[in-house]
């Protein structure tokens, strides 16, 4: 699972909710993205899956 | 997960409305919701033509391509701002809006800092008291004073923001923490024109930062992930943060706190009429826009300021 550049090495057979729990990422503030395709938080991930995480959230002056 | 109309692997999630969809479903969702938010808040009425704030991010050029899917005449507006981090920020979110018109054929207008006004964002805020601790707040008074003025001088109708739904809430927070009636009594997705103040309106108001950028990932529009370097550390992502830690255990948290608030305004401030009860605005000697006090408004001083330095 590749986060802000970083890759993280996650057990097969979890669902995406469990990966981003384990990672500490909210699921509000990131999409999930496999094989450039968006999927939901209940996929359960495969070995060699390479998922990337969207950070969603901009700040600044409104 | 299933699309709820078709049945199909659902693509996104909209927890706060119980809602996953395909990705035909959500994209036709997406645009149609965003028409009815239009209509709902009266942003816009037929011939009217729009000026649509652009950043090269992934809110503003969402909805500038739902505009163009729905035949509203809306041309662009960048601001470069001059912000160079890690990355050339502006130059590249600059370059993305320019490809995104491009291969739509849509009218982009071009405003640089620096050009016009000798200094660039972050040598206004170095200059001032104000920006050296805050330049989102220095940024958000030159992006104000010149969409305003594209749009007077380009003779448009309304100027449209991608405010999502997310803004909002942390504008709300903050405005709540503080009491700022004033503030808190102008929040709405419509601001209607006035006194040499063009129409502002928030058609993604409703929206889920999440949620829009959803629609441009799936689009597969390209634009700018990088953040701007100085929105590290802001009140705004404080307060989204706080919020979607909430939104977490609760969906539907960030949009019923903005909805009820919108429901709650209008018994809150009975007496304020958005086109006149709101602060008496002056024309401002020096560039003649609108301004809140009598004399030189806020634009012109920090121009003015930083130059004289």
């Amino acid at each position: 699972m590749i986060h802000r550049r970083k890759e993280h090495l996650l057990p097969a057979g979890i669902r995406v909710r469990k990966a981003l729990e384990m990672l500490g990422v909210s699921p509000e503030s990131h999409l999930v993205v496999h094989n450039g395709k968006l999927i939901t938080e209940d996929v359960i991930l495969q070995a060699g899956d390479v998922i990337r995480l969207v950070p969603v959230i901009s700040g600044g002056s409104q | 997960m299933k699309c709820r109309k078709c049945r199909q692997p659902a693509v996104h999630h909209l927890r706060q409305h119980r809602l996953a969809l395909c990705r035909e479903h959500y994209l036709d969702w997406f645009v149609e919701q965003t028409r009815r938010t239009i209509v709902r808040y009266g942003m816009s009425f037929p011939g009217e033509r729009i000026l649509v704030a652009v950043s090269g991010g992934k809110d503003s050029l969402a909805l500038w391509d739902v505009l163009w899917r729905l035949d509203f005449p809306a041309d662009g507006l960048y601001i470069n701002l001059g912000i160079r981090g890690e990355i050339p920020y502006s130059d590249q979110s600059q370059q993305s809006a320019e490809i995104f018109a491009r291969e739509r054929n849509l009218n982009l207008k071009i405003v640089q800092v620096e050009e016009s006004y000798g200094k660039s964002i972050p040598q206004l805020a170095e200059q001032t008291r104000q920006g050296k601790d805050r330049p989102c707040a220095v940024c958000g008074t030159v992006k104000r004073h010149i969409m305003n003025q594209a749009a007077r001088d380009g003779g448009y109708s309304v100027l449209m923001t991608a405010h999502n739904l997310d803004d909002e809430a942390a504008v709300l927070l903050g405005n709540s923490l503080n009491w700022n009636f004033d503030l808190l009594a102008r929040q709405s997705p419509v601001l209607p024109g006035r006194d040499g103040l063009v129409r502002k309106a928030k058609p993604f108001c409703r929206f889920y930062e999440r949620d829009t950028a959803a629609y441009t990932l799936l689009r597969g529009i390209a634009y700018i992930e990088e953040e701007c370097p100085f929105s590290e550390g802001s009140q705004s992502l404080y307060y989204k943060d706080v919020l979607n830690r909430m939104e977490a255990d609760r969906p539907g948290t960030k949009l019923q706190y903005y909805l009820t608030f919108l429901q709650a305004r209008q018994q809150l401030f009975p007496n304020t009429n958005l086109e006149e009860a709101t602060t008496a605005v002056h024309p401002c000697p020096s560039c003649g826009q609108p301004t809140s006090s009598a004399g030189i408004c806020s634009f012109c001083r920090l121009v003015g300021t930083s130059l004289d330095n």
